[in-house]
């Protein structure tokens, strides 16, 4: 018996860009992939962005995203070529055969439909299911997926529950129908830690519960290696491996699947405690017009030409801190010492030495640089601004910059729109280096770039520590990241410094519960790791 | 407040609309303070004496000094009483109210005809955006909207009264009149509104919708196998309802305050002609009271408009 369920074969995609100064032109994104998933089986699709693992993921709903379209080849779910399909078949067979879970469910469901009415729709729709019985299911699936009230969550809206509530809503809205196929982009990318592995666990029980088979996309490798019988590493449009789960993280085949088993293999050495650059002391902040403490008495410490790591979760205050340390945000108690003097708290009270003493690096390189502006103007600025350098002077400190942050000659009149996300930070890190900072406030710099170009940066700004002396405050919600970096490091939960210390303290048990749980919700690249975590969780749990 | 935000929301809403008024009103009052002309001169002719232009405005109160008759008026108003007309002395809302129902009647049907169809045609054409019905009603409304609405008129007229005798060209209405009646009266008078306000709200729909066309759970619906139609009716639409109500109530208040052209066209008896008459016999009276009635509907229709876009939104409607 065939119990194959999707047959692509040489599949290529391409699309249509338009350059803001250059005729439209056609580029190819994938290049003639194959693969074949069985019945009720899970394949991890698996590479950094740009690799076409979502569009490979959609093109099993014969669906192409913006100015996206499937080239060639062939794509047979159940025998059928669903290249060749209709908008009538095509209708039939999205939300029915094969359904989709988006990265940001809280992006992926209308704002303004209660959640019930967004998760029966296709089975409703379909005609597959009466109200009612959809209705019933959906709140079956609820509950099997560990979502709090099932009977009456799917009565709210979708601000009414949190971001990983909504990812279990969407599973929930994607088995609804009893589609033979899941394609699930991303799910927990958007997720802490600790919700992460909630959600992934629920997922994967729904996925062996139903025997449904799936398409499982993400970028993270540790991630994939949980859900997934099968995964296929895929780079530039193109697969560099495809095998079952346990022979790629343990036995990788191609140079490019070791780097990514292997990434994260930075080497720091703790630095010894000395005295601070920079001290917080017992702050307290808020935002305006709301009444709720952000930062609750929070004091920390950094030493000059050292690293400071912030972890915590989503609205645990790391963010705020850094914009209070900035002057951004004045708080409502608490002191800064900078170098011995206090600093004012209020943006407008310091002066330009102070200013230059502490620079940012922010999350979003694109959107912190001007996008009309050269690699050059925008290095060039603070030079100007803060030693008054001009012209040739001021060109051959930039190039000098530029030199440091390894990105040599010509880049220096390109502008940000023609960089790679990697080169966009550099230049950002280049531009808070121009000012001679004493302190670089870095924050979630690497979160929205794949692990190895994360990689490069986090070595980047190593050595750059190591030449120039300068501090980090290093805030970020990646454990792995930390673990690279940190002298010290300041577990914050819920606007409060929880664990504080050396690296080697912080890391090493006894642990407070948070911590904790924090250090055991970080993926491993093991087979199994998920079990065994919730496995022991449920332990604690029975045993409290 | 500290239990649903919409109530405080709408009560900042309607008090900032009263002051609005207020503010509106003292606006109206400097207005028509600075205008030339002179009541006195313009009821006894050119010919009156210099002794009997002064009786006449001392009679009329027209020598106390702008700030007393400022807020003799204002309170006047707050009594519901919007004064008498210096030319004939008539009761001013007496005269006033039958051309209000009259504009209302008229505004009423173009904008029960104009709204849904404008919201129609905006989903129609994102439906085929690109293609030619979205072409095809774009270049319709944006043509009917360039053309001017007297223009508008006469074709109109020419067509239907000249050529095919189907409607009155002169839609003057009487309260003995039917309701069938007046709606064959008005009927030109309706056409030429709708094409004067279609385009602009089927224009913004149709940007308004687009916009929303963009989000990811935009995506979410297309994946489910739906219908474009239903998609954009469904899951489109009431996200962008907001937008939507603002051009719509401001076409709607140019429907009222703005129709002069139109009824002079059609002799039709509105607050347009009304105002008009009284601003060149220099009654000052009737053209405050006018503008402040004209200002009130302005105000009131936008407080409309932003209420429906408060409570088009699920957050406000239901908090966490």
């Amino acid at each position: 018996m065939d119990d194959t369920l999707l047959d692509v074969r040489n599949l290529t995609i391409g699309a249509t860009v338009y350059p803001p100064d250059a005729a439209p032109k056609d580029i190819s994104i994938v290049h003639g992939v194959s693969f074949t998933l069985a019945k009720g089986r899970v394949l991890g699709l698996i590479g950094e962005s740009g690799a076409g693992k979502s569009t490979i993921g959609l093109s099993a709903m014969a669906y192409g995203r913006g100015g996206v379209r499937i080239t060639g080849g062939q794509v047979f779910l159940n025998g059928r070529d669903i290249l060749q399909e209709r908008a009538a078949g095509l209708r039939n067979l999205r939300g029915q055969e094969v359904t989709y879970v988006a990265q940001s469910a809280a992006a992926a469901f209308n704002p303004a439909m209660r959640l019930m009415d967004q998760v029966v729709e296709a089975t409703v729709r379909h005609g597959l299911a009466t109200r009612a019985e959809a209705e019933a299911r959906a709140v079956q699936l609820f509950g099997q997926l560990g979502l709090p009230d099932p009977d009456s969550i799917g009565r709210r809206y979708p601000h009414q529950v949190s971001g990983g509530q909504l990812q279990r809503v969407m599973t929930a809205m994607a088995l609804c129908p009893r589609p033979s196929l899941v394609i699930f982009d991303e799910p927990t990318t958007a997720l802490d830690v600790t919700t992460q592995i909630d959600v992934l666990s629920a997922i994967k029980k729904a996925i062996q519960d139903t025997g449904v088979a799936a398409l499982y996309i993400t970028h993270d490798l540790a991630v994939v290696a949980q859900v997934s019988d099968e995964i296929m590493v895929l780079k530039s449009g193109k697969t560099i491996e495809h095998a079952q789960v346990r022979q790629i993280i343990e036995a990788p085949q191609q140079d490019y699947t070791r780097a990514l088993v292997s990434v994260r293999s930075i080497d720091h050495t703790e630095k010894e405690p000395a005295a601070p650059l920079l001290r917080v002391d017992n702050m307290t902040a808020r935002y305006p017009g709301v009444k709720l403490d952000v930062l609750k008495d929070v004091s920390v410490q950094i030493a000059p030409g050292q690293t400071l790591a912030v972890v915590g979760e989503s609205g645990s205050g790391k963010s705020t801190l850094a914009r209070v340390v900035t002057g951004l945000l004045p708080p409502s108690d608490g002191q800064i010492t900078f170098d011995g003097r206090t600093l004012p708290a209020a943006l407008d009270g310091r002066a330009r030495d102070d200013l230059r003493e502490l620079q940012m690096i922010y999350q979003m390189a694109d959107t912190a640089m001007n996008p009309r502006h050269t690699v050059g103007t925008i290095i060039g600025r603070p030079l100007e601004f803060y030693f008054g350098l001009k012209g040739a002077a001021k060109r051959a400190r930039v190039q000098e910059l530029l030199d440091q942050i390894e990105m040599g000659k010509g880049f220096i009149d390109r502008y940000p729109a023609e960089l790679s996300g990697g080169q966009k930070q550099r230049v950002c890190i280049a531009r808070a280096l121009a000012a001679k900072p004493r302190l670089i406030i870095c924050d979630e710099v690497t979160s929205a770039l794949d692990p190895l170009v994360a990689d490069g940066i986090l070595k980047l700004l190593l050595d750059l520590q190591a030449q120039e002396g300068v501090a980090y405050m290093f805030i970020t919600h990646d454990l792995a990241t930390v673990k690279a970096i940190a002298d010290q490091i300041a577990v914050m939960h819920r606007g409060k410094v929880v664990r504080y210390g050396p690296k080697s303290q912080v890391l090493a048990p006894p642990f407070d519960d948070y911590t904790d749980l924090l250090l055991a919700s970080v993926p491993e690249m093991k087979v199994g790791w998920l079990e065994n975590v919730v496995a022991s969780r449920k332990i604690e749990s029975a045993g409290r | 407040m500290t239990r649903n935000p919409i109530v405080f929301l709408l009560a900042q809403r309607l008090s900032l609309g009263l002051l609005l008024l207020l503010a509106a009103s003292a606006l109206i009052f400097m207005g028509t303070e600075i205008l030339p002309g002179d009541v006195a001169q313009s009821i006894l002719g050119q010919s009156a004496t210099p002794q009997a232009l002064a009786n006449l405005r001392n009679e009329l109160g027209l020598n106390e000094p702008a700030l007393a008759r400022y807020f003799d008026w204002l309170g006047g108003i707050l009594r519901g009483d919007l004064g008498t007309a210096l030319t004939n002395g008539q009761d001013i809302w007496t005269a006033m109210s039958g051309r209000l129902a009259n504009t209302l009647f008229l505004a009423s049907c173009a904008a029960i005809i104009a709204v849904p169809l404008a919201i129609i045609l905006g989903v129609i054409a994102v439906r085929y955006r690109g293609q030619w019905p979205d072409k095809l009603i774009s270049g319709i409304t944006l043509t009917s909207v360039s053309i001017p609405e007297f223009m508008l008129g006469y074709i109109a007229m020419f067509v239907l009264t000249v050529q095919f005798r189907i409607f009155p060209s002169v839609s003057t209405i009487y309260d003995s009149m039917s309701l069938g009646e007046k709606l064959h009266a008005v009927a030109i008078p309706v056409l030429v509104l709708v094409l004067v306000v279609l385009g602009h709200m089927m224009r913004m729909t149709r940007a308004a919708i687009l916009n929303v066309m963009q989000s990811a759970y935009i995506e979410t619906a297309e994946l489910k196998g739906l219908r474009p139609i239903t998609v954009i009716a469904r899951h489109a639409f009431p996200n962008a309802i907001a937008p939507v109500v603002n051009v719509v109530m401001l076409n709607m208040a140019y429907l009222i305050v703005g129709v002069v052209v139109v009824e002079v066209v059609f002799v039709f008896p509105g607050m347009g002609q009304y105002l008009v008459d009284h601003v060149t016999k220099r009654d000052v009276p009737v053209v405050q009271a006018c503008g402040l009635v004209f200002a009130a509907v302005y105000i009131g229709l936008n407080m409309v408009a932003d209420i429906v876009s408060i409570l088009s939104n699920p957050r406000l409607r239901h908090p966490k």
